[in-house]
């Protein structure tokens, strides 16, 4: 299956907010893995909800759960802000400070790839 | 059990300060009202770091206070360029400390704002911010646009509290005498609730507001039939709706901030804000995160003339936000150590930037483990400003707040803490002078 391409945004979500505190635990692995999509776009992918989905733009890839939000317009995914997401944004400020967090271009297909948790995903950084 | 009101909320700028909770043996046990779902799972509590610790040969072993903080000291003050980040979730206290500690190891100093509304902080630099209090907003505004903003998730009692659904004196009905207008492009749980929702193309802000300026400066005939993906006759209808309002009040989010022209989309936010000026009143206001980003940026620019972005290894305060905030120094690998506090770059920055943060020394000041604590070095636990400690916020509108202590601790502070490595390193230069 061929992936789709994809403007990727971030973003805060309430149940992300409620485990600032305990970005360890399986609550905040649950929301903040994650990434929403248009359910034409999943159909296009022929995936349905919490398959695994590899997103992979010009400075990463990462693996997430797929989950369906039919307020995002087709041809854009939504990954709440967290590590899995920072994995794939744009770490260039072009002078002014602040990386691209949002409007992101990429492209998101189905994978049989497992999603990594914290320790094991701050792990690919190490190396 | 006993019952403590006006408990101040220690989560987002929002500093809800009308919060009543019930603490048993020294613990929370009940938020009884006040708090959003954001706020209550921080004042009810997480499992917190039990003890400082020392990362030696892969493993973390438990050490005291006075070792992991006089290590720390060693660490920062042994390195040619530290990196001191975060300050944004504690109070100004341990603030006006880091800055001193700062200045003492010539380190560069970021807080938070970088990766959230330092763009803004750049425009309000650029063209001046015609704000208010939130408490103006209450009792005025009656056209409320939130623009790049999910507040029904990320600020849940802002709208209740200060904007769309609170009361004020000359806002009595509430959101029946007022208007909701949300910019944003996806539709949300805020979105929802608006009476006008503007589906923008995400990354097109500058060229809507430069469209909405024209309008209200008389020049619609320049503007052409879309603009961004939004229709010009919703334009016309937004600027109709501006003019009509008395008072109009628009708090923008990283929707703006994350994106496209960055800060140059907020001096477009801010001429728009002017251009309303010409039929009736109008204010600006970021949405702003932390609880007290706000009161980072107040911190540093009274004690240094700039608000985040600073290097103090000339001797005096530079700025250059692009060389030295925070994701810039470590993905040009220009710190070779950092103490992060009260933050987690871990969770929020770029992968770019985390993979040098892996290769140097990280001390990490926190209460609670979190990505950053992968990479931390020394890890030393302090109290959670709000609940075991109080102190001065700011809130978004810059209006300080006192923060309540609300159960007894013996954990250190953050300011105790930062104190601390700051006399260790005082001592070190000592030694080195003689």
């Amino acid at each position: 299956m061929e992936g789709i391409s994809v403007r990727l945004i971030s973003g805060r979500t309430a149940v992300q907010g409620q485990n600032l505190d305990s970005k360890l635990t399986e609550k905040y692995f649950i929301e903040v893995a994650r990434c929403d999509l248009n359910g034409a776009d999943m159909e296009k992918l022929g995936v349905a909800k919490d398959d695994p989905v590899k997103v992979t733009t010009a400075y990463g890839q990462v693996v997430v759960k797929v989950k369906q939000d039919d307020g995002l317009p087709e041809g854009m995914a939504f990954i709440p802000m967290g590590p899995w997401c920072n994995a794939v944004v744009n770490g260039d400020t072009n002078g002014n400070g602040m990386p691209s967090f949002k409007g992101i271009d990429g492209t998101v297909e189905k994978t049989a790839e497992p999603v990594l948790p914290v320790p094991e995903l701050m792990q690919t950084y190490m190396g | 059990m006993v019952e403590i009101t006006d408990v101040v909320c220690s989560l987002c700028g929002c500093v809800c300060d009308d919060i009543v909770v019930e603490v048993e043996n020294n613990e929370v046990v009940k938020v009884k009202r006040g708090a959003c779902s954001v706020g209550k799972a921080k004042l009810m509590g997480h499992e917190r770091i039990k003890s400082p610790m020392i990362r030696e040969n892969g493993k973390l072993k438990e050490v005291s206070y006075d070792e992991a903080i006089k290590k720390s000291a060693e660490i920062l003050y042994n390195s040619r360029r530290p990196l001191l980040y975060g300050w944004s979730s504690t109070v100004c206290e341990a603030d006006k400390v880091g800055v001193e500690l700062a200045a003492e190891l010539g380190a560069v100093i970021d807080n938070t704002a970088s990766v959230c509304h330092g763009p803004s902080v750049l425009a309000i630099q650029d063209v001046g911010l015609p704000s208010c209090t939130l408490g103006e907003v209450k009792n005025r505004a009656d056209l409320i646009i939130y623009w790049g903003a999910n507040p029904s998730q990320a600020h849940a009692n802002h709208m209740k509290r200060y904007s769309y659904v609170s009361k004020g004196y000359w806002t009595g009905e509430g959101k029946k005498g007022k208007k909701l207008v949300v910019v944003d492009p996806r539709k949300t749980m805020t979105t929802k609730m608006a009476d006008v929702f503007v589906q923008i193309k995400q990354g097109y802000d500058y060229p809507v507001f430069s469209a909405l300026r024209a309008i209200l400066r008389g020049y619609e005939d320049v503007v052409p039939d879309e603009v961004g993906g939004v229709p010009k006759e919703t334009l016309l209808e937004l600027a109709k709706m501006v003019k009509e309002a008395k008072f109009v009040m628009t708090f923008f989010g990283m929707g703006v901030t994350h994106t496209g022209a960055r800060h140059n989309n907020i001096v477009n936010a801010i001429q728009f804000t002017r251009a309303a000026h010409l039929h009736t009143k109008a204010s600006i206001m970021p949405l702003r995160g932390h609880y007290n980003v706000a009161g980072i940026n107040q911190v540093l620019t009274w004690e240094t003339g700039f608000p985040f972005a600073i290097d103090m290894a000339r001797g005096y305060p530079w700025y250059n936000p692009g060389e030295d905030s925070a994701t810039d120094c470590l993905w040009r690998e220009d710190c070779d150590s950092a103490m992060i506090i009260a933050s987690d770059p871990g969770a929020h920055f770029p992968g770019q930037s985390l993979r040098h943060m892996a290769k140097i020394p990280v001390i990490q000041i926190d209460p609670f483990a979190n990505p950053t604590t992968e990479f931390a070095d020394i890890i030393i636990p302090s109290a959670v400003s709000g609940i075991d400690a109080e102190g001065s916020v700011y809130r978004m509108d810059n209006i300080p707040i006192r923060l309540r202590k609300i159960i007894d601790s013996d954990v250190p502070t953050d300011e105790e803490i930062v104190g601390g490595i700051l006399t260790e390193v005082r001592a070190l230069q000592e030694k080195e002078g003689q």
